[in-house]
Formats: C-alpha cells, sequence, structure tokens
C-alpha cells in the first residue's frame, strides 16, 4: 500500500497554510476510494482505445449486462498467431476504464495463447494495484478479451482452415 | 479548488470558528458542574439553545442537541417508535430518504416493526394520496425529508403534517439539506420532530440537533446522566453546540439573498450544461428544488468518473450521497425517480455554497464539457 510522504519527526506546528494532506493518497479502508496514480493516469489518457473496423477485425468481444452496469467491448486483429492490434470501449469507472487500458497493452503483440493467460491480477499488479472494492472492474478487461479470443476461433473454425493469419 | 460538495459538508464559517474558540481555550468546564465556572460552559450551551430556537421559530425547550444529523434522525424514529410502542408499530416513510433513515427504519423492520416505503414519481416527489393509503390506525410515525440530498427536491412538507395530524399520527421531518439553506422558519413547517446537522450550513462536523415539538412522546437512545433533559445523555459538546447555533443563525441571516444568488448561479449553470452537452438531464428538474443542488445525467458516461476527471481538474463533486461513493449500485433515489440504471450510473451532483462565485460556475461548465466529451470519445455505449 503506498504510504504518505516520510514526516520528518515533529517540527512543532503546521501552519494554517500548510497543505495537510500527504502527496499520495492511501488507498484507505471506508467508502471512498482513492485510485494511484499509474491509474489515474490510463484512466485520463487510455492506451488503445478506439475500435478497429470491420475488415481489420479478427475477433470482437463485449462484455457487461446489455442495460445496466460497466460495459466493455473490445476489437482484435490477429497476424501470425499473435495479436496485432487491440482496440477497446469502455462504459464505466476509473477503475473500469484504465484496467481496459492496461490490459490492451500486456495483450498487445502476445500469441493467442499468452493472451489467454492474463489474468486480473496481472493487469491489477501491471497498474501497482486498484482499490479492493474495484477489483471486479478488472475482470471485465479479462473477459472481453476472452470473449474476443473466442469469436476469433469462432469466426475461424466457421471459414475452414484459413491459415494466412 | 472549486468546491460544489456542499451537501455533503460545508467548510466551517471563520466566525463560527471565533465563537468556538473560548469554549475549547478558556471556558472548558463541565456545563452540569456546580461552580461558576462550569455555569458559564451551562450559559453557553442554553444561549445556543435559544439562538437555535430563535432560528426554527420553536420554544428553547423543544431543541435537543445531539452529535450529528444522522443521530438526530436515529432519536426521532427509534425515540417515537418506542415511547409509543404501545400505540402500534407502523411507520411510513419515503424510498428516497437519506440511509440515516432508510437504515434505522431496516433495523426498526428486523426488531418487529412494520415499515411502508412511499414511492416518489418521475419529478421526485412523493404523492399524497399514497401517503395517504398507507396511514394505519397502528401508524404512529410518518417520516419524510424536506429536501433530498441528492437532488435537491423538496416534499410536501405542509400538506403532509396536515395530513399526518389529522389522521393522528406524529412527523419526522429530516431537514438536513434545507436547515439555513431557505427563508422561513422550519417549526413552522408543523412538523412534531426536525433534524439538522451543524456541518452542512457552515458549523462543525460531529454536532446535530432534534427539534421535538412540546408534548412529543420520545425515549432517549442513549442514556446516563441527565444531559438534554434525559433525552440524549453525555456531557455536552459545548463548543460545537456554540458552532451550530452560531452557523445557524448566520445562515438565517443570510438565507433569503442567498438563496436567490446560488439559484441564479445553479440556474445559469444547468442552462449552460444543457445547451453544451448534448443529451444532459437535470434529474427532478420538474419539482421545486433547494436552491443549490443540481443533478445531472449525462448519458454514456459513469458518474464516478466524471467526479475523478473533475477532481484532477481541482473540482469536487460527487456522484450522490457521500455515503454511497464506491458503491457499485446507482443511486437509490434516482432509481426510485424511474431513471434507467444506466441514466442513474451517468448521474453527477453539483451543490453549491456560500463561498460558490459566479466565475466557478465559468470554470465547472468548460471542465465539465471537455471532462464529458473525453469520456463519450472512451464510451461504448
Ligand atoms: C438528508 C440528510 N440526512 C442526514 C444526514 C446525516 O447528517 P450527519 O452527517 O450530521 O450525520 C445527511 C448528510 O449526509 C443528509 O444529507
Amino acid at each position: 500500500m503506498a504510504m504518505g510522504p516520510q514526516r520528518t519527526p515533529d517540527t512543532g506546528q503546521q501552519g494554517p497554510g500548510d497543505d495537510p494532506l500527504p502527496e499520495q493518497m492511501e488507498d484507505l479502508p471506508g467508502p471512498v476510494l482513492y485510485y494511484n496514480e499509474l491509474v489515474l493516469d490510463h484512466f485520463t489518457r487510455p492506451r488503445n482505445v478506439g475500435e478497429l473496423p470491420p475488415a481489420e477485425t479478427d475477433g470482437f468481444g463485449v462484455v457487461g449486462d446489455p442495460t445496466c452496469g460497466d460495459q466493455l467491448k473490445l476489437w482484435i486483429s490477429v497476424r501470425g498467431g499473435r495479436i496485432a492490434r487491440i482496440r477497446f470501449k469502455s462504459f464505466g469507472c476509473p477503475g473500469a476504464i484504465a484496467t481496459s487500458s492496461m490490459l490492451t497493452e500486456l495483450a498487445q503483440g502476445r500469441s493467442l495463447d499468452e493472451a489467454r493467460r492474463i489474468t486480473d491480477d496481472d493487469v491489477i499488479e501491471a497498474l501497482g494495484g486498484i482499490p479492493e472494492r474495484k477489483r471486479h472492474c478488472s475482470l471485465l478487461g479479462v473477459r472481453g478479451l476472452h470473449a474476443a479470443l473466442s469469436d476469433w476461433e469462432a469466426r475461424r473454425a466457421s471459414e475452414g482452415t484459413r491459415t494466412d493469419r | 479548488m472549486i468546491y460544489l460538495d456542499h451537501n455533503a459538508t460545508t467548510p466551517l464559517d471563520p466566525r463560527v470558528l471565533e465563537a468556538m474558540l473560548p469554549y475549547l481555550r478558556e471556558a472548558w468546564g463541565n456545563p452540569s458542574s456546580p461552580y461558576r465556572f462550569g455555569q458559564q460552559a451551562r450559559a453557553a450551551v442554553e444561549r445556543a439553545r435559544s439562538r437555535v430556537a430563535e432560528c426554527l421559530g420553536c420554544r428553547a425547550d423543544e431543541v435537543l442537541f445531539t452529535g450529528s444529523g444522522t443521530e438526530a434522525d436515529n432519536l426521532a424514529l427509534r425515540g417515537v417508535l418506542r415511547a409509543r410502542r404501545a400505540r402500534g408499530r407502523h411507520v411510513v416513510t419515503s424510498a428516497i430518504e437519506h440511509p440515516a433513515v432508510l437504515r434505522t427504519c431496516a433495523a426498526l423492520e428486523a426488531d418487529g416493526c412494520r415499515i411502508d416505503y412511499v414511492p416518489v414519481g418521475r419529478d421526485g416527489v412523493v404523492d399524497l394520496a399514497t401517503v395517504e393509503g398507507m396511514l394505519g390506525p397502528d401508524t404512529v410515525l410518518l417520516s419524510v425529508m424536506h429536501a433530498n440530498n441528492e437532488t435537491g427536491v423538496l416534499q410536501p412538507i405542509t400538506e403532509l403534517a396536515a395530513l399526518a395530524r389529522s389522521r393522528g399520527v406524529l412527523l419526522h421531518v429530516d431537514a438536513v439539506q434545507t436547515a439555513g439553506k431557505l427563508p422561513g422558519r422550519l417549526a413552522d413547517l408543523g412538523a412534531d420532530l426536525v433534524s439538522l446537522s451543524a456541518h452542512k450550513l457552515h458549523g462543525p462536523k460531529g454536532v446535530g440537533a432534534l427539534y421535538v415539538r412540546k408534548g412529543t412522546p420520545l425515549d432517549p437512545l442513549i442514556t446516563g446522566g441527565e444531559h438534554e433533559r434525559g433525552l440524549r445523555a453525555g456531557t455536552e459538546n459545548v463548543a460545537g453546540i456554540v458552532g451550530l447555533a452560531e452557523a445557524l443563525a448566520l445562515a438565517c441571516a443570510a438565507a433569503e439573498s442567498e438563496a436567490i444568488r446560488q439559484a441564479e448561479l445553479r440556474d445559469r449553470l444547468e442552462r449552460d450544461l444543457l445547451a453544451a452537452i448534448p443529451g444532459a438531464r437535470v434529474n427532478g428538474a420538474a419539482a421545486p428544488r433547494v436552491p443549490n443542488t443540481t443533478n445531472l445525467a449525462f448519458p454514456g458516461v459513469d458518474g464516478e468518473s466524471v467526479v475523478v476527471a473533475l477532481d484532477l481538474r481541482g473540482i469536487c463533486c460527487s456522484t450522490g450521497s457521500a455515503c454511497s461513493t464506491g458503491d457499485p449500485e446507482p443511486s437509490h433515489v434516482l432509481l426510485a425517480m424511474g431513471l434507467d440504471p444506466r441514466d442513474a450510473q451517468s448521474s453527477v451532483r453539483l451543490s453549491l455554497g456560500r463561498e460558490t462565485r459566479d466565475e466557478d460556475i465559468a470554470t465547472v461548465l468548460h471542465a465539465l464539457v471537455e471532462v464529458v466529451g473525453q469520456l463519450r470519445a472512451v464510451s461504448s455505449l
């Protein structure tokens, strides 16, 4: 858990102008959530956002309830058995957006087997942790990727044995 | 920082702090002590009680000090039900109450009380006829909030008071979100019990008050000494009580002009946001509202994402009540109003206050337009 900056031994009173907040917020217990800098970076500048055009899409996944809660759409293109391009769009909280963004970074360039083995814990670890109550968000990305990979397999099966990809 | 979350809490007014300091520094005696040093503290508590009574339009002995608005709500509900146990165990409340009332009702239900929850219409207002139909011979208490903390929608308290009185039912009103915000005196609403909280009106945290109309049956929840006429034991939070009285007096003195000023800023913000953000909607716009509150849905983006993105730009607002932040469930208030779950999830509350300035509104408008645009570019909806 990230701790606030070390305080030097009591140097006397804190004046009213001093900032009483630690530079880095802890993930404090209780109802309120604080995200770390890396999570906030992926939230404000998500990587691989967008869609792939149909012609370039080899697998597509959409996860989340159709009427409520978070939703994720994920597109992949596959070249030589690897994820060549990956794009996502997400309706959800900062945790959902940041974990989806990090997932795409982890999956990009991976073989399909490797991509399948990415877990929510891998995503969370790569982000340096997320608030406990947001752990379920990271599952959305992993499930979205699995849905896209399954879609790719289904498409390949229906196309017969095209081996050019 | 631009702070637009005054329904969560407010900054302590420096004049309130000044009024409190003597009771933290010099006059720290126990109000129950027999010597003159203790009497100083006692006098401060009773002076505060009179000032609060004056603002509320009631007698001093109708004001009880509590440890919070939540405690005032608990005392009203549990205290009346205990005192009236022989008469009945049925409570009618609304579906949009603050958790301080809703969870207390759930606890009472577990203890064998019967609770009915009045629904609200799309406008966020309880329907009088439905309330009337729910009141029965064993109904002892009706509890409806004055203004909702998430939407600011005002409830028809005067009408509910007349209805309750005609049926011999006591009325409790959680006025935590209206005390000091609206002109007029809260005791004039006609309720038997009214809760308020100091930190929502530029007073200190951890102190509230319950107005109890003379003759209202009430049992204590906290027993011990004879403090607060035996209805709330515990050595008084003297500085906090003095702070509550000072804050309430200041808020009431400014209520009329502030209500006009904040409503003007709020209405302008809403108008400009609706014009600038396609699909944006104001939740509860059709009903009368407390002047400082707006609750907006930005379809396609998640409310918490908006709150965090605004926080990164130095603007504080919320997705609803502070207590439910981080809760994956959308607001029970917005769902009760019939919003679909995704629109409820896409809603944000901005609540203005005394230190909100004209230029803050322009800054917030600009930031919200940008943030919603950026999040919509990421959105899968
Ligand atoms: C309507 C309403 N009732 C009760 C409370 C609780 O007040 P306090 O924070 O003093 O316990 C709040 C504040 O969150 C509120 O908005």
